[in-house]
């Protein structure tokens, strides 16, 4: 028994649900260890600054880690009220990193009201960076479980199926699936680097704005360099996930990479655009390119759509999808590195206008990177919900009632969204760091 | 009943279901006598009681609810295929009252002054959301399910008629004002707040009596209900007799203004009687007749991770969480506001 129409709105309201809830998670795995470096240089350069920083950060993050509280709930509720045969079935299996995210997140969330109403009980700004410490652990564990989850919907293993039930279950074999690695290290990599660039891009804004304090300088420089870091480790594990999925999703990246045919000495096709009758135009080729990616040498065999049937590949158009989180990806890593050399040797560029409001930039963009990203691994992997195992359409629910849902939720969405921007902008304008400054002049010992 | 895998997994998820109730319970209640109290101008007396003792633990409470929804599939995955098609809509309805209650909560906290409006929507949200969540508990009875072509269906005009439904509906709410206003009169009188003590204590012998009528209501229509469950209540007759005596104890300390400390946890004991003996009256049943707690079981490998991971969680949160109280619920000076508070 499928229900056409409900599987479409399930899928709607499973796509609406998660893309909004991972602007805010991604905030809430990344900006803990971004608060917690900032407290420890205060605490190390004796700099008021960067305790000042660790602290407005802090408070902006209680409002960004409601709303992904508020949505988390919501999408692991969904999961069973719009996909109860998938839960049914793989409840079996994914129950137990599921169950571990919470822990992870309860662990996070207990310390977090810890951290935040301690502000000035602790006489020893060290003991209170020793509870940032299960803050950020928290908040990365559980974007390490709760993504493998998702890796195990991509290369499910560690059961048989029998009658249709998955039994003999392996549980940490299931866990510990191909995908697991590199989806993990991808997702929690990307995560710092998401949030350092936004971060980056706030203190770059009160740059282009005309403050000229030396606290958003301080802030700038912390934050792209950490940010250099991360887009660079995600670089070497986004080519790492291609080689991955060339072994094991070879469907998803002949998809992303418009790859149509088996061959050897595959060439990589950037851009482009697909016509009506299947041909690529527009296109940069860059020959060998995807052979290397795939397999790490130039002449080695890139399976292609030819070798699937239609109805198990994935839609076409997550190409586009690929090339906006590579490009994106690409001119973070080259902004941020001209950035740090340039601070380093003093170069005048990097304090231009213009190139700070190219960071200002960096922040929305690293986002829609990361939105593009999910995206493509999310279509990418259709037509399957449990890659191999169940179609999608076999995991939805039955119910008649998902579209008014989608509306409902539709509606939620559009006010957690303004309300939350409003929040965050009115409660730093009202108290600029210049102001607040000089409300604590002598108040801070370190 | 030998004490298998499937009874300690249910026994887990119970005990987070209670604490859910418990904790939410104190929160929703808090919300709505914050809200009235702004409509009845008397907000000055409660406003700071509430958020100071709401901030801290706003975050926590939510989590106690999905540790119960994510381990009810995880020990039984049957109960995604019965309750994820049927529940769609009053659980959709209260997934949106969280998320209003949490980011306003978040909102009004950090970012705003007061506005009377969205104190009106969080008071009521919070009164709403025990109405939406304790559905599930009415369809657990059986008789709102039918299965047509092998996939369930909620027989909506059934439910909304039963007069089961609304007694549980009305049990859950003025239980819920009851339990928030017997913990912030102790937590009132901590901070030696009379006039707010006062107004606390008033709440509370208020909604005592409704809570105990309506309890003793649903006990009487299950026996038209669901006699097999009924049959199995009364087999429990010494649970809920000793949850009453407590339950008497309890607005007796309150009527005579003593031991508010006592009362909470006496009226704690009263809820976990009558909550856990409701529960093992339930047994064997998930979904009354469709599903058993045997049926629907998870397979062994996964029961036995499950409960490794959550032992191992348990050693992880419960210093955690006697740390989290021991700073803010039983710390006298951050009670009374005396430690310097800042955020």
């Amino acid at each position: 028994m499928i229900n056409e129409s409900a599987v479409h709105y399930s899928r709607i309201l499973t796509e609406l649900t998660l893309s909004f809830h991972i602007i805010y998670a991604t905030l809430g795995v990344g900006v803990p260890l971004m608060i917690m470096l900032a407290h420890w240089v205060g605490i190390k350069k004796k700099d008021e600054h960067y305790i000042l920083l660790a602290r407005r950060w802090t408070r902006g993050f209680v409002i960004t880690v409601a709303i992904g509280v508020v949505t988390g709930t919501a999408i692991g509720l969904q999961l069973t009220l719009l996909w109860p045969n998938f839960m049914e079935l793989a409840g079996n299996v994914i129950s137990l990193p599921l169950f571990m995210e919470t822990f992870a997140f309860f662990f996070e969330a207990i310390f977090l009201g810890i951290y935040l109403y301690t502000w000035d009980r602790f006489e020893n700004q060290q003991k209170h960076l020793l509870l940032l410490i299960p803050v950020a652990i928290g908040a990365s564990f559980s974007a390490v479980f709760i993504t493998i989850v998702n890796a195990f919907m991509n290369a499910p293993q560690g059961f048989d199926i029998a009658n249709g039930e998955l039994v003999n279950v392996n549980p940490l074999k299931a866990m510990f699936n191909p995908a697991m690695p590199t989806k993990v290290a991808h997702v929690v990599g990307t995560a710092y680097m998401t949030s350092a660039f936004v971060l980056a891009s706030i203190a770059a804004f009160r740059l282009v704005k005309g403050s000229n304090h030396i606290y958003h300088k301080k802030a700038l420089f912390l934050t792209m360099k950490v940010g250099l870091i991360f887009s660079l480790t995600s670089l070497i594990v986004g080519d790492l996930s291609g080689k991955y999925l060339a072994e094991y999703q070879p469907e998803k990246l002949a998809a992303a990479e418009w790859h149509f045919e088996t061959e050897e000495g595959a060439p990589l096709i950037l851009f482009g655009t697909l016509d009506s009758n299947g041909e690529v135009d527009y296109a940069i080729k860059i020959p060998y390119a995807l052979s290397i990616l795939a397999h790490g040498s130039p002449f080695a065999e890139v399976i292609g759509l030819d070798q699937f049937l239609k109805e198990e590949t994935p839609p076409l158009y997550i190409h586009y999808l690929f090339d906006v989180m590579v490009s994106i990806g690409m001119l973070m890593i080259a902004v941020s590195l001209v950035f740090v050399v340039g601070r380093i040797f003093k170069w005048s560029i990097v304090d231009s206008k213009w190139f700070h409001r190219l960071l200002v930039l960096g922040g929305p963009l690293s986002v829609v990177a990361m939105e593009a990203g999910w995206w493509l691994a999310e279509v990418g992997r259709q037509p399957w919900i449990l890659r191999g195992i169940m179609r999608t359409e076999e995991g939805a629910t039955t119910s008649n009632q998902v579209d008014l849902m989608l509306l409902l939720f539709c509606v939620l969405y559009i006010i957690l969204g303004i309300g939350s921007i409003v929040i965050l902008t009115r409660m730093f304008r009202k108290n600029p760091v210049e102001k607040e400054l000089e409300d604590r002049e002598g108040e801070v010992k370190l | 009943m030998s004490l298998d895998l499937e009874i300690i997994g249910i026994g887990v998820l119970w005990t987070f279901l209670f604490g859910y109730v418990l904790i939410a319970s104190i929160d929703f209640g808090a919300g709505f006598f914050h809200a009235y109290s702004e409509f009845t101008n008397q907000h000055h007396i409660l406003t700071t009681i509430i958020q100071r003792y709401l901030s801290p633990v706003w975050e926590v409470t939510n989590v106690f609810l999905v540790f119960f929804f994510v381990g009810m599939v995880g020990f039984f995955p049957k109960t995604a295929f019965y309750y994820g098609t049927t529940l769609l809509v009053p659980v959709s309805i209260a997934i949106i009252l969280l998320a209003i209650r949490g980011s306003y909560y978040a909102f009004e906290t950090y970012g705003n002054p007061s506005h009377k409006g969205y104190a009106f929507m969080y008071g009521v949200a919070g009164l709403l959301l025990p109405a939406a969540l304790s559905i599930v508990l009415t369809i657990s009875e059986g008789g709102f399910i039918v299965m047509e072509d092998g996939t369930p269906n909620l027989e909506y005009w059934t439910l909304f008629t039963s007069p089961l439904t609304w007694s549980i509906v009305v049990l859950s709410v003025s239980a819920l004002l009851y339990i928030s206003a017997v913990f912030l009169t102790w937590y009132a009188d901590q901070a030696n707040d009379t006039a707010a003590t006062n107004l606390l204590r008033r709440y509370a012998l208020i909604w005592a009596l409704p809570t105990i009528i309506t309890a003793g209501g649903i006990i009487y229509e299950l026996r038209y209900h669901n006699p097999e469950h009924y049959e199995r209540l009364l087999n429990l007759w010494w649970m809920f007799a000793l949850s009453f005596l407590l339950f008497i104890g309890t607005v007796w300390l309150i009527w005579k203004r003593k031991n508010y400390g006592t009362a909470f946890w006496l009226l704690v004991g009263q809820f976990t009687l009558a909550f856990y003996g409701y529960g093992i009256s339930h047994y064997p049943y998930l979904l009354y007749p469709y599903l058993t707690l045997y049926d629907g079981f998870t397979n062994e490998a996964m029961a036995i991770a499950l409960i490794v991971v959550f032992l191992a969680g348990l050693a992880l949160l419960i210093p955690s969480l006697y740390l989290l109280l021991k700073l803010f619920l039983f710390n006298k000076d951050y009670v009374s506001g005396k430690s310097k508070q800042e955020h």
